[in-house]
């Protein structure tokens, strides 16, 4: 488990992280969400030791984080980079082979990588030859060759269409599987909510939230309820003590205490049909609102 | 938890070395801009002795004195004028009074396989006729050759030449590679994985070796076109100090190499190179210049022989010329490698500080703090 504790970061006089704290699980993917200039990136880099913290302290399986064991992450920074001219396949195998892999271990992992992320065809093109896309996924390889035993990936879903998300995404899950920690930063909280084990919300240098997403939204959950029924669903707004927020027909999402909740559905049961009736849980977008406000 | 094997093996720092300095190898010796120039500045040299050659020996015939049967070693050959005198003090005066370019004597004690006979010089070794005989005879001179001949201001402005170029094509190479990595953020994903000087380290033994081994191609070009233009006298008269040459070069290489890669650090874009290298190019163009103006001025060259920058070329100058005694270039030596040490150590402190900061340009006392 990848702990970070009471991380605080200062440029200048701005305070650009404020007693940062959270974990990463063995096996588990990690969202990491923000606005812009939240303090991902900054996070993420003081993880990787490419930045100092002022203060706190960053643990792997309870003991200080070091050189040594950094070298056993995958990273993959905001700013993509590799070198331009040089091939594919040739750059992954030199940078597993300085993370201590074998030659050909690295050559041999470096060509299942590509095949997985199908970019294998572009093996031998030098960089600066591929797509943004194509680049992008080389930039994932870099990260994933040397068989890392922790990850921390900033954006890797930047650029991507649809089809390499999901890609990415199998190959991050598997890796996840095998009991690696993953840290992935995303502005695209519709995929962090799809696949993420937890989530971590970041604002302004703090953090907002954090826990599995299913936690998450349970907390964020509120007082709101839909029903669904199977004929006009006008008589709800009659009811007492009870708030319609949106109202369409059949449909209606309300906001009442779980007795009021529960007269409606008796109510229902009662008129007709009973479709749908449940908690109405908030999308990460609306939880990110929220508790970013 | 984990319960992969880990293929990692803990990477020694040699290693890690190796590995930078053998893609700073390859990539470079890829680049077809590379290749064409080394082509053609092996050409050039090699082309440039020929050529000189050429040109200087289609003049008139060459007139000597010789005493006695000595002038038999000269019968057919026909670019030789020879006049006879009786005694070798007659021979000496005609040589001494420029009549002759060199005399001939008979050598009383020669040893049975050598040549019988002497040749007799004012200043300089008759090259050509030396090699119109068959075995090169023993060489008498009967002054010691003044500094300014214009084959010395040549072979100094060859060294000068040389190490201009290649300090500056193998430096700027370094500074290019720390930029790139600086620029495209790649050093983020190094340096999780190697220490910053391990980094340098790799970069400066590749690059020192790149240019080494150019320079030791020019050299076999260069002594080549010697030979072939049957110039071997010269050759060895140069030998010894283009030995010295690429043994200072490779010392000083390495203390230019860190000054190239530190001052490239402290900027984060290509386009910004430019001004931070300025104060490492005049480093690199002042013994060039030093040498084309100053290359008669002994104590000039005297000076230059021992300033670390500038010994590179200044040595092996006073060596071909002579004036070095035998110990000097190994205080010369010492002192370049003192100070490389130094520098070296300075260079790393301030590439270690700055491979991170990236946006503006980094201060250099900032850089130095860390």
């Amino acid at each position: 488990m990848l702990t970070i504790s009471n991380v605080t970061k200062h440029y200048g006089e701005r305070r650009v992280l404020d007693d940062v704290s959270f974990e990463v699980g063995r096996g588990r993917l990690t969202g990491f969400v923000g606005g812009n200039g939240a303090g991902k990136t900054t996070t993420m880099r003081i993880i990787l030791g490419v930045l100092a913290a002022d203060s706190g302290s960053i643990d792997l399986d309870g003991s200080p984080l070091t050189r040594e064991g950094r070298r056993r992450f995958g990273y993959m920074p905001e700013e993509r980079g590799l070198y331009p001219k040089m091939k594919v396949h040739e750059q992954l195998v030199y940078l597993a082979r300085l993370r201590g892999m074998r030659s050909a271990v690295a050559a041999e992992k470096a060509d299942e990588l590509l095949e997985r992320l199908e970019l294998h065809e572009r093996r031998d093109e030098p960089i600066e030859k591929l797509s943004l896309g194509n680049q992008q996924r080389a930039q994932i390889a870099a990260a994933l060759v040397h068989e890392p035993e922790e990850l921390v990936l900033d954006e890797p879903f930047s650029g991507l269409d649809p089809m390499a998300v999901e890609t990415v995404l199998g190959v991050l899950s598997e890796r996840a599987a095998r009991g690696v920690p993953v840290l992935f930063s995303s502005h695209q909280l519709d995929v962090v909510e799809r696949l993420c084990d937890d989530i971590v919300v970041i604002a302004d240098g703090a953090i907002r939230a954090a826990g599995t997403r299913e936690a998450l939204r349970e907390a964020n959950s509120g007082s709101q309820w839909e029903l669904q029924v199977g004929d006009d669903a006008a008589w709800v707004r009659s009811m007492p003590d009870i708030e319609v927020v949106e109202f369409d027909g059949s449909y209606v999402l309300f906001e009442a205490d779980a007795r009021g909740a529960q007269s409606v559905v008796q109510q229902a049961a009662q008129r007709g049909e009973v479709h749908r009736f449940a908690p109405r849980r908030p999308t990460l977008t609306e939880i990110f609102r929220e508790v970013v406000q | 938890m984990t319960t992969t094997v880990s293929p990692h093996s803990a990477l020694t720092t040699r290693a890690a070395v190796g590995l930078v300095a053998s893609r700073e190898i390859s990539s470079k010796v890829r680049s077809k801009s590379f290749q064409i120039s080394t082509a053609i500045l092996v050409v050039l040299v090699a082309a440039g002795i020929i050529i000189a050659n050429l040109l200087s020996s289609s003049g008139d015939a060459t007139r000597i004195a010789a005493v006695g049967d000595a002038a038999d070693s000269f019968v057919g050959i026909e670019s030789v004028e020879v006049e006879a005198v009786s005694t070798v003090a007659q021979a000496e005066q005609l040589v001494l009074d420029g009549e002759v370019e060199a005399a001939v004597v008979p050598l009383v004690d020669a040893e049975p396989g050598t040549p019988a006979v002497e040749i007799i010089a004012l200043d300089a070794t008759p090259v050509s006729l030396v090699q119109a005989l068959s075995i090169a005879p023993e060489v008498r001179l009967l002054q010691e050759a003044p500094v300014d001949s214009g084959l010395g201001f040549l072979i100094a402005f060859g060294f000068g030449i040389v190490f201009f170029t290649a300090a500056i094509t193998f430096g700027g190479t370094i500074a290019q590679s720390v930029v790139e990595e600086k620029q495209t953020r790649i050093v983020e994903i190094l340096l999780t994985a190697v220490p910053a000087r391990a980094l340098l380290a790799g970069k400066v033994v590749g690059n020192s070796a790149l240019a080494l081994g150019q320079i030791v191609l020019i050299a076999i070009a260069a002594a080549l076109a010697l030979m072939l233009t049957g110039q071997d006298v010269l050759l060895s008269d140069l030998g010894p100090a283009a030995v010295w040459f690429i043994v200072f070069f490779a010392v000083g290489f390495v203390l230019l190499a860190a000054m190239f890669a530190a001052s490239a650090s402290l900027v984060s874009r290509m386009e910004d190179t430019g001004s931070v290298l300025q104060p490492v190019m005049w480093l690199v163009m002042l013994p060039y210049f030093l040498i084309i103006f100053f290359y008669d001025n002994e104590v000039v060259v005297g000076i230059m022989s021992y300033v670390p920058f500038s010994s590179p070329v200044g040595m092996p100058t006073r060596i071909f010329l002579g004036e070095a005694l035998w110990w000097e270039p190994y205080l010369s030596l010492a002192l370049l490698a003192a100070s490389a040490v130094v520098i070296v150590a300075i260079g790393a402190r301030i590439y270690e500080n700055s491979l991170l900061r990236t946006g503006g340009r980094v201060k250099l006392g900032e850089a130095l703090r860390g």
